[in-house]
């Protein structure tokens, strides 16, 4: 089994640490990855409000790329890149006059085969069966999982977990041993790329999500987007300026959260980039199953 | 009720011809504007723009094509989702988008968005990727946002989060080639 990775822009750049805890995991459990070769930016959000055709033929190039390499599957761990090209890959293979019409654009072969998974399902299907005789470190934590809005919906389309209230990263927590809470803003938008033209608007979708999970219990919240992280990481002056309150709950990825379970160190996972402080607090029940050890 | 009968040049004719949407299915349950996150900034709810599309009246059409709200809309899809007649909204809400642009009545207070997603593109169109540092520094330029967020760079820095010099594939010649053959110069000035 061949499994190809397609990082997009965001993976390289302000969330680099996201790809580093997807490779460093995968690559500790034996997993290998193969990045999509010269790939391209997906368009995200900017090509598709500006201009169809071109939101479809950036991500046709990048899936004809995987196809080219002959990859059994495409994992990608950002949303809005997993959600472009998995909309692209449907609405062509619905079309095939469109279809024909990117492809030409392309000069490239393009099948519309590619099996795509985000971050989430890549780790039920190739981490969690192994997973357990790995636990080092249980992460014993009360979390809020945020699943936000493209990893969900449409869910016609995507055809992963439930639009509302989704339990598939909640199922990821509690194997590494973690308390997922319950909590109502878990699919809702954090304003995502309204970061920089509007970054009130962001401060208030986002300071609504954060209140709600810390109000409810959650020592961290657990992302697995880019968007997200950014906006609820990077944004939380803003966040804490429009709701008026200061807001110190890390903001972690979910194969962030996967390493430390399995040992990794804080660095190797990239923690260190985050802009509010990961200082979770050691528990007892990690230090009594080092004793036993 | 794909037999519903629309004018030919009408926005609803349009995107039924197009996109194999049909508005006439809407009836005004209002579900897409409750929990619409964005709903508080917008001149007109998502469930407002499909009955206004409704009408195939070019007095409304030309109200929605110099909307606010169609660029306020984030794309997160929670209309889509909850809709009970499963009407595609955000892809209407990009449709209308294209159109504006391309008929140059794009709203005055969504210039500064429109401004962002140019600089996001043109970063796109000449190295293949996106420069985060690029867009934002293109973006303070068209926009004249030279204040907003100047801490931020140098704390992305520190973090290791910000390229200095923008990461570029080696097949640049087929992304340009991919803007040229799909956005028309005439219509579409990106």
């Amino acid at each position: 089994m061949r499994i190809g990775l397609y990082p997009g822009c965001s993976l390289t750049g302000s969330s680099r640490e996201y790809k580093e805890s997807v490779v460093v995991v995968a690559k500790a459990l034996g997993i290998i990855l193969e990045e999509v070769p010269d790939w391209n930016c997906c368009g995200a959000t900017a090509a598709h409000n500006l201009n169809h055709e071109l939101a479809l033929a950036l991500p046709t190039r990048i899936l004809a790329l995987a196809e080219q390499a002959g990859f059994d599957k495409l994992v990608i761990p950002c949303a809005a890149c997993y959600s472009r090209l998995t909309i692209t890959q449907d609405e062509l293979n619905n079309n095939p006059e469109l279809k024909a019409k990117i492809i030409a654009h392309l000069g490239m072969d393009f099948k519309g085969t590619m099996v795509i998974q985000n971050a989430i399902q890549f780790i039920q299907d190739d981490i969690l069966p192994i997973l357990p005789a790995k636990i080092t470190k249980p992460f014993d934590y009360k979390v809020a999982c945020y699943y936000g809005c493209l990893l969900v919906r449409p869910h016609g389309i995507l055809k992963f977990d439930r639009p509302e209230d989704p339990q598939t990263m909640d199922a990821v927590i509690s194997a590494i041993g973690g308390t997922p809470i319950e909590w109502a803003f878990k699919n809702e938008c954090c304003g995502a790329a309204m970061s920089i033209a509007r970054t009130d608007v962001v401060g208030k979708l986002s300071g609504n999500i954060v209140k709600d999970a810390v109000d409810r219990g959650a020592e961290a919240i657990i992302v697995a987007c880019p968007m997200c992280h950014s906006n609820l990481d990077m944004r939380r002056p803003n966040i804490n300026k429009a709701m008026g309150e200061k807001f110190e709950q890390p903001v972690i990825y979910i194969t962030q959260a996967i390493g430390l379970a399995i040992g990794l160190s804080p660095k190797e996972l990239g923690l260190q980039r985050h802009f509010v402080a990961v200082n979770l607090p050691e528990k007892k029940v990690v230090e009594t199953i080092m004793e036993e050890k | 009720m794909s037999g519903h009968l629309y004018k030919e040049n009408s926005l609803a004719g349009l995107i039924h011809h197009e996109h194999k949407i049909s508005v006439a299915k809407c009836y005004q349950c209002g579900k897409c504007s409750a929990g619409c996150p964005v709903n508080t900034e917008m001149d007109f709810p998502p469930s407002m723009v499909l009955r206004m599309l409704q009408t195939e009246d070019p007095e409304l059409e030309e109200k929605l094509l110099h909307a606010f709200s169609i660029w306020m809309c984030v794309t997160c899809e929670m209309c889509y989702g909850r809709c009970p007649m499963e009407i595609d909204i955000p892809k209407i809400m990009d449709f209308l988008r294209q159109k504006s642009l391309e008929q140059g009545k794009v709203n005055p207070k969504a210039k500064r968005i429109v401004k962002f997603h140019k600089a996001f593109l043109d970063s796109v169109k000449h190295t293949g990727r996106v420069s985060e540092l690029g867009i934002i520094a293109d973006y303070k330029m068209r926009s004249f946002a030279f204040t907003q967020d100047v801490m931020l760079a140098p704390k992305m820095i520190r973090r290791g989060k910000l390229h200095l010099i923008p990461e570029m594939i080696k097949d640049r010649s087929m992304v340009k080639k991919l803007f040229k053959k799909t956005i028309n110069k005439k219509e579409n000035p990106l």
